[in-house]
């Protein structure tokens, strides 16, 4: 019902993919769902005017042959410039030759500074660095409370003082020099724009601890106004990114392109969670094909990398190509991908999940059930669900507190899953959604060689399977 | 104290003195979307402004921006006939409460009003909820520190056992304010925290309990089913559930829209609060809420100090918005 920004595009290209040749109309008609597209995704007005103009420019000039299909090329111009906006590259971290790397976090209220104070430092930790956490917000009540929490969850050491914002931030430098700590990441409080007597102060703390990196936090459910907030903060600090939180709800984070377009600094990391390890570096390219309906197949891979044997995977690879996966691979994965987040964070990472697929709902509870049903058989029963009768059934809903029912209609999804992996197995490599998205997923986006495996590993159960376990 | 100055003034002060053209409409269009009205509430407002201005046959720009605000500020639940005082002055509300003098002879006339919030329970127990860092925590605090002057006994419920700190945040509120904190051990079930500070309120005849919950973005389904079941186990406690308020920051998008929805749904809203309206922020968003639920604003807040809260006026809201 609620639309994303990519299904959106994709409503759009379906139409335009038709024509042989792009016409003036055409490029009119398409700047001007891009247009509502983007205003309903809360990027600002004015930067969908620049957006607009600058798609038009490209488009005029693309010299239209008969070979090509101009959806392609339209599609490609706005990914790049979806790109571009976005920061263009991704943001290195380079360490000055003389620690500490001084990291200076600014926002409005409750955008998250705190929180991702606290995900930074563990990165950097994550990194091989040494950091420190510096509590300078003195204004939120139990905001250096937070924080101490937070250092002593991620065994990072937190300096405050209950003096002043700008002394804290001195002494806390001072402090982390002394303690041979190369990372210093200063919190400070949340600021209006409009406040001008904060916004002196967050300048003076600036101008006191030098920072070699400052970050802008930005809220991705924000609206129009993140311009104005952008704006603000740039002219006020020296900033060298912007940090976006809580990506993992449903806003289609048209903040982003609005705050990195008027800043002119990418975006370095995203929030993706309350958890302390849901953080991440922002890739503008991953982020700009997801905005296109193209998947963020990178960052997917690179969860599962991180909770999923290499070796593991490949037998079990081999094994669900070859079509022997029984329901305790199917188990394993679905406690691999427990381990990566939520499902819904992840469908929407599958390219080629369409619209469709991303507005199922998938409820990780469900998934619960299924553990318990397959937890629930013997394990016979689980390599052979064939010998599953009325009365084993029985038994098996009775272990897992549902309806024999249910235990059906899991085994019948089970085979459906099982039938049709044993056809992509034989087909070998190859797109699992089919043709049409094939074109699309032909650019940057395609995992490198190595990790075809793994991908496929992944996808299959997720996409076909969860999708009609529903 | 620039900081509280008229937050939207002069925003269309290049329509004044003209006649009424496509341009007009472009700039008014322009206006509202940048409030963060949303294109659908923006189109169907602007859609019955046209209607409207010819039938009252409206000429010139001035008139045209004056029918737009009457037209908001009744869609936003102002009386039609009602033109009396705020609407002269849109910062008024903010600045009575900003130079309030707390005290009980004044607090009548300075602070807001009832807001149509009901006391009414023994104990009377109100629910905050609305996602991550809109400021739930904060508008308790200062509603606390309102209603104990108001001379009521209150007790502020820590609710929000997940995040760091946030009971020791609320702690520092019932400091300021004379309310009491109840909390439960950490990571305790949310659920039983309220439930159990509710029969403490009763116990001890306090006749108002504040809620607090844990941030949470409404598309989580495991955590809106824990916040259903606290406005389930709140309504089986010895008081009575009055109003369940749905914090929303001033500063978000369209998204807004699917947090009224999914909280509507899960947790029976009886109000919004509108926070952080002391900031560039216009709010447009409560537009696009308002036109698809029905749902009315009680309060907005205004800023960090304890009595930063006003009681939401219609007419003042929409000089706000296009000043």
């Amino acid at each position: 019902m609620f639309d994303s920004l990519s299904s959106r595009f994709e409503g759009i290209f379906k139409r335009l993919r038709g024509r042989g040749v792009l016409r003036d109309a055409d490029v009119d008609e398409v700047l001007q769902e891009i247009r509502l597209a983007l205003l309903e995704a809360d990027v600002n007005l004015h930067v969908v005017r620049g957006f607009q103009e600058r798609i038009r420019g490209r488009c005029a000039g693309v010299e239209v042959h008969e070979a090509l299909n101009p959806a392609q090329q339209v599609i490609k111009i706005i990914h790049e410039e979806l790109v571009q906006t976005l920061g263009g590259t991704t943001l290195e971290i380079a360490h000055p030759p003389k620690p500490p790397t001084v990291v200076l976090l600014a926002g409005l209220q409750g955008s998250g500074k705190t929180t991702n104070a606290a995900k930074l430092a563990a990165w950097f930790k994550q990194q091989g660095r040494n950091p420190m956490l510096v509590g300078a917000d003195l204004q939120r009540p139990a905001a250096v409370e937070q924080l101490r929490t937070l250092g002593q969850a991620i065994d990072v050491p937190v300096f405050t003082e209950p003096s002043d914002p700008v002394a804290v931030a001195r002494q806390g430098v001072a402090a982390a020099r002394v303690a041979h700590k190369d990372v210093v990441i200063c919190d400070t409080a949340g600021r209006l724009a409009v406040d001008a007597e904060m916004m002196e102060q967050i300048g003076q703390i600036s101008a006191a601890v030098e920072p070699h990196y400052t970050f802008l936090v930005v809220d991705a459910m924000t609206g129009q106004d993140a311009v104005t907030t952008a704006e603000t903060f740039g002219a006020t600090l020296e900033l060298d990114a912007v940090i976006l939180t809580k990506i993992d709800g449903d806003a289609r984070g048209g903040a982003a392109l609005s705050v990195a377009e008027v800043v002119g600094k990418p975006i370095a990391f995203s929030s993706t969670g309350e958890k302390i390890e849901e953080f991440e570096v922002f890739h503008p390219d991953r982020v700009a094909s997801r905005i296109l309906g193209m998947g963020d197949t990178l960052t997917l891979i690179e969860r599962a990398e991180q909770v999923y044997e290499e070796a593991e995977a490949e037998a079990t690879a081999a094994r669900l190509l070859e079509g022997q996966f029984t329901l305790e691979d199917f188990l394993e994965q679905m406690r691999q991908l427990k381990k990566m987040g939520s499902l819904q964070s992840l469908v929407g990472m599958i390219p080629g999940a369409s619209a469709q697929l991303r507005n199922v709902e998938i409820e990780d509870s469900r998934i619960a059930q299924v553990e318990a049903i397959i937890c629930s058989m013997t394990p016979h029963e689980r390599i052979n669900p064939r010998i599953i009768d009325g009365s084993r059934r029985q038994r098996i809903a009775v272990g897992a507190g549902t309806r024999p029912s249910e235990v059906s209609q899991l085994l019948r999804q089970f085979s459906e899953m099982q039938k049709m992996m044993k056809r992509m197995g034989s087909k070998g490599s190859g797109s699992r959604k089919g043709k049409s998205k094939k074109g699309r997923n032909r650019g940057r986006v395609t995992p490198p060689g190595g990790n075809k495996n793994k991908t496929k590993l992944v996808l299959p159960g997720l996409e076909d399977g969860f999708s009609s376990l529903r | 104290m620039s900081k509280k100055r008229r937050p939207f003034a002069g925003f269309l002060s290049s329509l004044k003195q003209r006649g009424i053209d496509d341009a007009t409409w472009d700039e008014l269009e322009d206006a509202l979307i940048l409030a963060d009205a949303g294109v659908s509430s923006t189109t169907d407002l602007l859609e019955r402004l046209k209607k409207q201005a010819r039938a009252e046959k409206v000429r010139d720009a001035d008139a045209l921006v004056a029918l737009l605000k009457r037209q908001i500020a009744e869609d936003l639940g102002a009386d039609g006939a009602d033109q009396d005082g705020q609407d002269d002055d849109a910062g008024a509300a903010s600045a009575d409460i900003d130079n309030a003098d707390i005290d009980n002879a004044d607090i009548d006339s300075a602070g807001p009003g009832d807001a149509g919030l009901c006391v009414d329970g023994q104990p009377a127990v109100w629910l905050f909820v609305g996602v991550n860092g809109v400021g739930k925590t904060t508008t308790i605090g200062k509603l606390a520190a309102l209603y104990t002057q108001k001379g009521h006994k209150v007790v502020l419920a820590a609710g929000d056992t997940f995040r760091a700190a946030a009971v020791e945040q609320l702690g520092m509120w019932a400091e300021r304010s004379g309310a009491e904190l109840t909390c439960g051990a950490e990571g305790a079930d949310p659920s039983s925290v309220v439930f159990d500070s509710i029969q403490h309120a009763a116990a001890v005849g306090a006749d108002l309990v504040m809620a607090d919950t844990a941030g949470r973005l409404h598309n989580r389904t495991n955590l809106m089913e824990e916040l259903a079941k606290i406005r389930r186990v709140a309504g089986k406690a010895s008081g009575k559930v009055t109003e369940v308020l749905l914090v929303i920051d001033a500063s978000t998008g369209q998204n807004g829209l699917a947090q009224a929805r999914q909280f509507t749904q899960t947790a029976e809203v009886t109000g919004l609060v509108l926070t952080k309206l002391d900031g560039s922020a216009k709010g447009g968003i409560v537009l696009a809420i308002n036109h698809e639920l029905d749902i009315p604003i009680k309060l907005v807040g205004l800023g960090e100090s304890i009595t930063d809260v006003a009681e939401f006026s219609p007419q003042a809201f929409a000089e706000g918005l296009l000043g």
